[in-house]
């Protein structure tokens, strides 16, 4: 199975439906490593550098939304919803312009540059901004139909890419739909809801249980925000168990936003699998292996949470 | 311009004052200092300069303004009401929990307001992406923003003037309401912005030094400004906080303090008698 990382494929997306002329891609100087160079190379006259200056370029993008352009703004996960989080939740989320935040590298899967480069926050972050959309995609076919849903969607998006290729998850017919979950495996003693990179882990986890006999069903949940109400209340009542699986930090995150529709909805145990604390410097995988973001993991939490209903 | 037509634009500037001090007033909080310094160039802005339509407030080709710093909004509504875009009667609602006028500009609740602003810095680079969005349409419209000048501390500001600068936006041109003063006190003496001139024309931006009180060299500094070529223009306007009532005039205490009845009532008086001296002239 070939291997993509979304960040490719927002780049690819951006040329694929970069058509449209109101489209504006802007990026602080990392258009190399986000892949808007793609969309430069195919629309100069349409791909504004900005420079090292992640909140003018937020602003920026904003005054082109209230112009009438759709204006995507690109930088890595960090900067985008780290250091501009005030010119986005005031210039973008309040006014509702129509601004689509490009964020790349996202996660521990940044890898080598180590812990001030990985963003571990941002979901929590942009998921507390009103009227911001916030999607995390899994695979490659997933992030370039995010892409296009954001086009489409009237206001800001906020979209989560990895640096790190990741597999397939989705079929050749898959349908992408903003705010609905996917279920791709049933099961019946437990739920695994994951997102992004953790999609995949989830999916062997369901495998190795399948093994030894536990019924599991995997629900991939690419828009964090609105999130899939239904698919969730209904894992929560049929399996009576959840575990979530997402590259960010535990607090505020795909965990929380599970968490707050189960205890308002249909409570049974939540597992929450994420991040505890900073990261650090090292291979992806030797990472994902120290903060337990690993299949290995998921099948453990899923037995736990089993054991409390 | 000529005489008559200053008088005029004096008249209504001190309307739009009035109209400020009564959102403040009523609303027992807000800020009257910065409002009353940027009264005139609102007024030549919205009944002089720009290409805008009180009845089709969202026109595609209408010039932009933003104001940068928001937390003078009661000027600003006071000059929509004053050129028809709302009504007089409303800026008396101004910061009240059932009325559309909020504390800080919204866009999406004020017909007229181009850009929601407040947090300082974030208004000017908002209006640099319009200037870049006429551009890139080749459209002729152009975009005002006014900021403070204690605003200048705000790093994001400098972002900004690289970037309208790098980009030859020479169609976009920003005040500087240069009053020196801010909430902690004098400018230089809190964070000191100056020189701001030098500054700004080290960043490559054509820099103007005018009166903020007088229209005909405000007047002139935009015509400047618009037959500048390649650059943006920064208009620093020298002004008085307060500007026309006595008691108000260049003291940092009316930065963000409401009046109390007997001082909002003198400084309607001293204002009306300003304005009745002005009509007599005409």
């Amino acid at each position: 199975m070939a291997k993509k990382a979304t960040r490719e494929s927002y780049g690819a997306a951006l040329v694929e439906y970069g058509n449209n002329p109101n489209i504006v891609v802007l990026d602080a100087d990392l258009s190399k490593s986000t892949k808007t160079d793609m969309f430069k190379k195919t629309y100069p006259e349409r791909f504004i550098n900005m420079g090292i200056a992640e909140g003018n370029m937020m602003c920026v993008a904003a005054g082109l939304a209230a112009s009438g352009k759709i204006a995507f703004a690109s930088t890595f996960a960090m900067f985008a919803a780290g250091r501009a989080f005030e010119q986005v939740r005031n210039s973008i989320g309040y006014t509702k312009l129509n601004v689509k935040i490009g964020a790349t590298h996202a996660g521990i899967s940044v890898g080598e540059d180590g812990a001030s480069h990985q963003c571990l926050e941002d979901i929590a972050l942009m998921r507390s901004i009103p009227n911001m959309v916030v999607i995390n995609p899994a695979d490659d076919r997933e992030a370039m139909a995010a892409v296009k849903a954001a086009i489409d969607h009237e206001g800001p998006v906020y979209m989560r890419f990895g640096r790190l290729a990741v597999e397939d998850v989705n079929d050749d017919d898959y349908k992408f739909e903003l705010g609905k979950g996917v279920q791709l495996a049933d099961g019946t003693d437990a739920t695994i809801i994951a997102t992004g990179l953790m999609v995949q882990e989830a999916l062997k986890a369901a495998e190795q249980l399948k093994s030894e006999g536990i019924s599991v069903r995997v629900i991939n949940i690419h828009t964090i925000k609105p999130i899939d109400e239904e698919i969730i209340i209904k894992a929560a009542k049929e399996t009576g168990a959840i575990v979530t699986a997402e590259e960010h930090y535990i607090m505020g995150g795909l965990g929380s936003a599970v968490t707050e529709v189960v205890c308002a909805n249909a409570p049974v145990p939540v597992k929450i699998i994420g991040t505890d604390r900073f990261g650090k410097s090292g291979k992806p995988a030797e990472l994902f292996e120290e903060y337990g973001l690993t299949a290995a993991n998921i099948i453990n939490q899923v037995k736990a949470a089993i054991a409390m209903k | 311009m000529d005489e008559k037509r200053v008088t005029e634009l004096s008249i209504i500037a001190n309307k739009v004052r009035k109209n400020a001090l009564t959102a403040v007033y009523n609303a027992a909080s807000g800020h009257p200092g910065g409002s009353l310094s940027i009264a005139d160039l609102l007024t030549l802005l919205y009944f002089e300069v720009m290409n805008v339509d009180p009845k089709n407030p969202k026109m595609e080709n209408r010039d932009r303004f933003v104001l940068s710093k928001g937390h003078t909004a009661p000027a600003l509504y006071g000059t929509l009401a004053e050129r028809g875009f709302i009504p007089v009667e409303d800026v008396a609602t101004f910061r009240r929990v059932d009325s559309y006028l909020q504390g800080h500009p919204d866009m999406n609740k004020v017909p007229g307001v181009d850009m929601s602003t407040g947090s300082l810095g974030q208004g000017v680079s908002v209006a640099g992406g319009m200037a870049l969005a006429a551009k890139l349409d080749n459209k002729a419209y152009r975009v005002y923003s006014v900021l403070g000048d204690g605003e200048l501390e705000e790093g994001q500001v400098w972002e900004q003037a690289m970037f309208a600068a790098h980009y030859q936006l020479d169609n976009f041109t920003i005040f500087i309401d240069n009053n020196g003063l801010q909430i902690d006190g004098d400018i230089t003496k809190v964070m000191n912005p100056t020189p701001i001139d030098k500054k700004f024309e080290a960043f490559g931006w054509h820099v103007i030094v005018t009166d903020a009180h007088d229209f005909n060299k405000l007047l002139a500094a935009i015509e400047e400004a618009k037959a500048t070529k390649g650059k943006p223009t920064a208009v620093i306007m020298k002004s008085v906080k307060g500007k026309n009532v006595s008691f108000m005039e260049n003291n940092p205490a009316w930065h963000g303090a409401a009046p109390k009845k007997e001082e909002y009532e003198k400084a309607i008086a001293e204002l009306d008698a300003i304005i009745a001296g002005l009509e007599a002239t005409l």
